[in-house]
């Protein structure tokens, strides 16, 4: 059985916190472990802020969407925003490299998200917008497949 | 839930404790907070404490490299003490162990820098 959320918010840093809080809340329901939900709000905290800072550079008036799905012992998230897009995503992709040094970034999102998921697939087209699905085996899983 | 900093001077090290959630929108707070002291007083080092820290993603790298910048320019160190086993993957990951020096709790990390 597939169980899916949706939800959708302005482009405000203070919703960063809702928008993990949430997803965290959500995944709650099938047991992951403490690493694993921390890794899920991790990710979603750096993909949120990166539509936030990078996307709509702060401009309020986007919105950002989230959707999640639970499909057994795998997590499936998808966060888009319609904003600017990434120009070059092989070097957006690259650690420590940052679009913005001055706003003090680590360059590390990507990486974050590509260490603490299974599978990251982004998909970005300028002035569109990105959309990111990350993909997360919950360890059950893992073992039964040992 | 937000962040709350606080800044303690002991002798010429300042010490950073941080309380709560270090994200995009908490990390200018702290960046501000600190930038302003460092401009009143003289601070030699610093201590950063993150016992109290709940979660910490990219963002708080970020700021906690800023800071490390503004001290390294002040010829200081940094010393990060109390730190939970999901900040210091991050810390692995982004390599600022390399640069940072870490310490079990925040009296070692003052011994570390010679005060205490």
């Amino acid at each position: 059985m597939r169980n899916e959320m949706k939800i959708q918010f302005s482009a405000l840093s203070q919703n960063e916190s809702f928008a993990r809080v949430t997803v965290a809340a959500f995944i709650a329901q099938v047991d992951p472990t403490v690493d694993e939900l921390t890794e899920i709000k991790t990710v979603v905290s750096e993909a949120v802020t990166n539509a936030i800072i990078h996307g709509y550079e702060n401009k309020a008036t986007g919105m950002v969407y989230i959707e999640a799905a639970i499909e057994e012992d795998t997590i499936h998230l998808t966060i888009r925003d319609e904003g600017m897009g990434i120009p070059d995503l092989d070097q957006a992709k690259q650690p420590l490299y940052t679009s913005k040094p001055e706003l003090e970034r680590s360059g590390m999102g990507f990486t974050i998200m590509e260490n603490f998921m299974d599978e990251v697939e982004v998909i970005s087209e300028p002035s569109y917008g990105t959309t990111i699905h990350l993909t997360k085996y919950l360890t059950k899983n893992k073992a039964m497949c040992n | 839930m937000g962040l709350a900093v606080n800044l303690e001077l002991k002798h010429t090290v300042l010490c950073i404790r941080l309380d709560g959630e270090l994200d995009h929108h908490t990390a200018d707070e702290l960046r501000t907070q600190v930038e302003d002291y460092l401009k009143k007083h003289t601070v030699n080092h610093i201590v950063l404490n993150l016992e109290g820290l709940s979660f910490m993603d990219s963002s708080g790298l970020g700021v906690i490299l800023g800071r490390y910048k503004q001290i390294k320019n002040l010829n200081g160190e940094m010393v990060v003490c109390a730190i939970s086993p999901a900040v210091k993957r991050l810390f692995e990951m982004s390599g600022l162990f390399k640069i940072i020096r870490l310490e079990e709790d925040e009296e070692l990390a003052l011994q570390a820098l010679g005060v205490a």
